[in-house]
């Protein structure tokens, strides 16, 4: 049999650990080692980094992920492919290859790919904004971002040029290990199934630890062994587009049918209808098979043609969050807790906010699951109350966490540890594009 | 016959996009599959969480790997990017969905 294509996923979020990548460069045998970093709010504050700074908008960690895997792309001819480019992968690039050169590495070709920003293109389209019924155009300066989810057509010219880097910014989260499948095994781009197989590994791989039993140890229920040390997962991915899930031996964590079927399904919707810019996968007939040693086996994914337009997320400036917290313990803590919200509530309500859009919550009791929880467990002998409103000026913002900090002296007995905090909200919208007026491109460095 | 929590059977995943969730459902024995799909119904979960989601809920049934998904429209108002909610993405809820009672036979309970 042809040796496998084997991937690996180095990241799973922005803030994601950096030493797991390195155990896969250096001991996980494979080929490619793909970097998901790019939340879909992400872009719009790499954005405004951006335009404050010609040189910066790319992605958070990008120096310490570059220094720790470049020596691997130099001396093993791994191929790094990442949207770390964020809102600026020509400026991910030029930090790229100066990191190598730092370290003294090279013999090597990094890529930027460009294209995902049509901002202007929807500006000038007047595109239809989903959620608000409306147009960009009526979002007026609130918005700050608009970038295609780009496919996999984006980021092969990348892999034909010879780069060991691939940076590029809005890219579909399966896309990053479904070009290096797609390049390695000469799959079409109209081989439907293939495709579709395919992103259901990628699919699998996206979010790092989430399949190797990180999200998923419940004590007792659902145990993991050395969650600390949970190592990053690997894909083994055959000429017809079946595979194998596993993970680098000795590290943390496990591969089981449990941790693949709850990934398999994470953030989908209709299993027989994934939508990517590159296929409609269908999931609704895979089957998994647990062969043993944390290695799952994934077959009969299968897709259909891919969607016309491609996904465009739109950064919106929404205002500001204001939020306070305080909490209360020992006996009545949850009476006095809710006295405190009332008196918060009305006070606030006398400044002019509108209660409806005043959200209370009590930490440790309700906060997560609501009027669920309260009906289902005790109330519980330390509460945390949390205020938090949205609101256009900062200043009004500001004014939630003070009156929840003005409890000390003027709210129910006992108070504790009163925090206030403020921040500008960039929400995300969603519009949509024809293909044919995105315009990708691929920016080169040497090393 | 007696009432069990879901988790004492099932395992749960929870997922979002925008303002909708995903929960995913997998008995831990597979021959509890059958009384899931017939107890946990679209309309039962949809009355479990109340006011925690607004809209409709939609389940998938994927039997070729022993679950079930669940597509809660409308959970966190504006979704992760601007949702007033302290877990603004909604990881939470599958640990709701899992404390749903469901009937079984006296025999058979807990994981095998």
């Amino acid at each position: 049999m042809k040796k496998r294509l084997r991937i690996g996923c180095g990241a799973g979020y922005a803030g994601d650990r950096i030493d797991p990548a390195v155990t896969l460069a250096e001991r996980g045998n494979i080929q490619y080692l793909c970097f998901e970093c790019l939340a879909e709010r992400t872009i719009a504050i790499a954005q405004m980094e951006k335009q404050a700074d010609a040189e910066k908008g790319y992605g958070q960690f990008l120096e310490e992920r570059m220094a720790a895997v470049l020596p691997y792309c130099a001396r093993d001819g791994l191929v790094v492919v990442s949207n770390l480019g964020a809102a600026n992968p020509p400026a991910a690039l030029a930090k790229t290859v100066e990191i190598a050169r730092s370290l003294g590495v090279g013999g090597f070709r990094i890529g930027a790919v460009t294209g995902d920003d049509v901002l202007e293109t929807l500006l000038s389209e007047n595109a239809a904004v989903v959620e608000t019924g409306g147009t960009v155009r009526d979002l007026g300066d609130r918005l700050v971002s608009a970038n295609a989810y780009l496919g996999v057509e984006a980021l092969l010219p990348a892999l034909e040029a010879g780069c060991r880097v691939v940076l590029a910014g809005r890219v579909a989260d399966p896309s990053l290990f479904l070009a290096p499948m797609i390049y390695e095994h000469r799959w079409g781009l109209a081989d439907w199934s293939r495709l579709g197989a395919g992103t259901a590994l990628a699919h699998l791989l996206e979010c790092a630890a989430q399949v190797t039993g990180g999200y998923f140890a419940d004590p007792g229920l659902k145990d993991v062994d050395r969650l600390e040390d949970v190592g990053f997962p690997i894909a083994e991915v055959a000429e017809d587009g079946e595979g194998i899930i596993t993970k680098v031996p000795g590290t943390g964590g496990r591969v089981t049918l449990g941790t693949c079927r709850e990934q398999l399904l994470y953030e989908v919707h209709d299993p027989a209808s994934y939508l990517t810019p590159d296929v409609t996968a269908d999931f609704s007939c895979i089957v998994l098979e647990d062969l043993g040693d944390d290695r799952v086996r994934v077959a009969r994914a299968d897709g259909r043609p891919r969607p016309e337009n491609l996904k465009v997320s739109l950064g919106v400036r929404q205002g500001f969050l204001g939020e306070g917290e305080v909490s209360y313990a020992g006996h009545g803590a949850m009476n006095r807790a809710r006295l405190a919200a009332d008196v918060v509530l009305k006070r606030l309500e006398r400044q002019g906010f509108a209660r409806e859009k005043i959200r209370v919550e009590y930490v440790g009791y309700s906060a997560l699951l609501g009027s669920l929880a309260e009906k289902t467990f005790p109330e519980p002998g330390d509460v945390r109350l949390r205020v938090a409103c949205r609101v256009e000026r900062k200043r009004d913002a500001e004014r939630v966490g003070e009156e929840v900090e003005n409890l000390y002296l003027n709210g129910p007995a006992g108070p504790g540890g009163a925090r206030k905090s403020v921040r500008p909200i960039i929400g995300v919208c969603t519009a949509f594009i024809a293909r044919e007026l995105v315009k990708t491109g691929l920016a080169i460095g040497d090393v | 016959m007696k009432k069990v929590k879901l988790y004492e059977i099932a395992h749960s995943r929870a997922g979002d996009k925008g303002e909708i969730t995903n929960i995913s459902l997998f008995p831990y024995a597979d021959e509890h599959y059958d009384l899931l799909r017939r107890q946990v119904t679209a309309r039962a979960v949809k009355s479990h969480f109340w006011n925690l989601v607004r809209g409709e809920v939609i389940r998938y049934e994927v039997p070729s790997i022993g679950g079930f998904n669940f597509v809660l429209y409308g959970t966190r108002i504006g979704g992760v990017s601007s949702a007033l909610e302290l877990d603004p993405h909604g990881k939470a809820l599958s640990f709701g969905l899992l404390e749903m009672e469901v009937e079984m036979p006296e025999e058979g309970v807990g994981k095998d």
